[in-house]
């Protein structure tokens, strides 16, 4: 199981006061596959990834990341893993190149490769032209390419991306999950992904784990989820394991972000 | 230690800050207009109260208030970077977080230095002159410790701080009050006593003396206790930034 798998989170809960945003959750992610964690807003996906990069301290459980205990050897699961944030996380005021060349040090990238590395991956994401210009010019779509090529740049393991395709058009889409494919088939390299797009986790998962108020409700590839839940499509067997109602949930980490921006941007 | 990563956040405040050339500009407006104000308008009086140059006496103060000024803002930048996320990019790397601290310190230090080289050389066009060539090295020193003394501070405030909500009440109840109760201004002599006792435990007050001693030669504390007092409080403040940066959460 130790090898087989290359993250294993066993009873993983995360209290912020009285609530608790992850319940309990336990689940493995096998070496080269692409897993897809689905749930309704605010269901603790955004959570679970943070505990699991180490960027937040769970309540209690226990996380084995590479063949690493997260709590005790952060540098090893940081160094084994890349990950693109649900919220913006470049620096806007650099460049492209800018912002690729700081991740190449604060990885300790060989210095030999960081050009070629830097070129191959914005050249991938389109983006090798505009290099030169500051983030800031760039549209949310350019962002997310550049986020995706840095979450690259130092060959992770696995890669963790929280919604990397909202905003995106259906060519950058179709492009960049191409590209995923490829690197995850290529490499072998693991991809933990979360989406609110049902038919993109259908084409692109090996397996699915729906989680809702922060537990984990139903496991298992597309089909099997269809079938459990007697429905012809992904987003119906969604619907019929979460409900309809609508999450009346605070604004999350993005729509606070995004109202931040508004207000700076008017000052 | 990872110097690797020191240098390249050093490096991130320094591009940025030659970048923003319209900022630059816009924050030698201050000091300039306080050389004009204070210097020329308190000039006569001083000097017939018999202090000499009050433009010699006043310059070192402006300068280490500029230093001041963007060394806290540099530290205080943090809050942006968490707000605009790019904290996260720096957190979730394989690297110590005291690296982080003092790449983001050492960077912001070095641009309050420069921003304090800048106010130097405008100072000339005052009429400011320097008795001693040579001491301007310890002069620089002590603008070096101040400029991480306050950059750390800035960082340590910003890592308490989830928005900058707070920014006026630090800028009114810290900034503004460390500037104006130094001796940046006036004299140390004849001082109202409690207002004495303000004035000395006002770090600035030691960076601003180290600097008038060595450029035009007049310290009330002496040098050797300034440069004690300054290595001291810089080296807690990096401690005390640096654990709080230790405990920031994403
Ligand atoms: N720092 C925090 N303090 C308090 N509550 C939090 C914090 N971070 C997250 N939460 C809460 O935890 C719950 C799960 O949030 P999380 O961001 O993990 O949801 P999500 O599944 O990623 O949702 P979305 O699809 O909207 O991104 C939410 O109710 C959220 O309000
Ligand atoms: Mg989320």
């Amino acid at each position: 199981m130790a090898t087989d798998h290359i993250l294993t989170v066993t009873n993983l809960t995360k209290r912020f006061g009285t609530f608790t945003a992850v319940d309990s959750v336990s689940f493995a992610v096998k070496r080269g596959e692409i897993f897809a964690f689905l749930g309704p807003n605010g269901a603790g996906k955004s959570t679970t990834i943070k505990m699991v990069t180490t960027l937040l301290s769970p309540t209690s459980g226990a996380i084995i990341l590479n063949g690493h205990e997260a709590a005790h050897h952060k540098d090893a699961v940081r160094k084994s893993l890349g990950i693109v944030f649900q919220d913006p996380s470049l620096d806007d005021d650099l460049t492209a190149q800018e912002n690729l060349e700081l991740h190449a040090a604060l990885y300790h990238t060989p210095v030999k490769e960081r050009a070629a590395r830097i070129e191959n991956l914005m050249t991938f994401v389109e983006l090798w032209d505009r290099r030169n210009s500051l983030v800031k010019t760039f549209s949310g779509g350019m962002k997310r390419r550049l986020e995706i090529a840095r979450g690259l740049l130092h060959h992770p393991h696995i890669l963790f991306l929280d919604e990397p395709t909202i905003g995106l058009d259906p060519q950058t889409r179709n492009h960049l999950w191409s590209y995923i494919k490829k690197v995850n088939r290529d490499e072998g390299m693991t991809v933990f992904l979360t989406t609110h797009y049902m038919e993109e986790a259908e084409r692109v998962a090996d397996r699915i784990a729906v989680i809702d108020h922060g537990k984990i409700i139903a496991e298992g590839t597309a089909g099997s989820l269809k079938k459990q839940t007697k429905q012809t499509n992904l987003e119906d067997a969604f619907l019929a394991l979460t409900g309809h109602a609508i999450r009346d949930e605070e604004a999350t980490g993005l729509d606070h972000m995004r109202a931040r921006h508004q207000m700076w941007r008017r000052h | 230690m990872d110097f690797s990563t020191i240098y390249i956040l050093w490096k991130r405040q320094l591009i940025k800050y030659f970048r923003s050339r319209s900022r630059i500009v816009g924050s030698l407006g201050q000091p300039i207009l306080f050389l004009v104000a204070f210097g020329f308008g308190f000039g006569g009086v001083y000097q017939r109260a018999g202090g000499g140059s009050y433009m010699e006496f006043l310059a070192p103060g402006i300068i280490l208030m500029s230093v001041l000024f963007t060394a806290v803002f540099s530290g205080i930048d943090l809050i942006w970077d968490r707000q605009f996320g790019f904290l996260k990019e720096t957190m979730v790397a394989p690297v110590p977080r005291l690296s982080i601290m003092l790449g983001k310190t050492l960077g912001g230090a070095t641009v309050a230095v420069i921003q304090g080289l800048i106010v130097f050389l405008l100072t000339f066009l005052f009429g400011f002159h320097i008795a001693s060539a040579p001491l301007l090295l310890v002069a620089f020193f002590a603008v070096v410790l101040v400029a991480i003394l306050f950059t750390s501070l800035g960082v340590a405030i910003a890592s308490t701080l989830e928005d900058m909500q707070g920014f006026q009440l630090i800028m009114n109840f810290l900034v503004m009050p460390t500037v104006f109760l130094s001796g940046a201004f006036f004299p140390l002599q004849g001082l109202p006593t409690l207002m004495e006792y303000v004035v000395k435990i006002d770090p600035l007050t030691y960076g601003v003396d180290a600097v008038r001693g060595a450029l035009i030669g007049i310290s009330s504390f002496g040098m050797a206790l300034d440069f004690a007092i300054l290595i001291g409080l810089s080296v807690a403040m990096l401690a005390i930034g640096s654990y709080l940066f230790e405990k920031v959460q994403i």
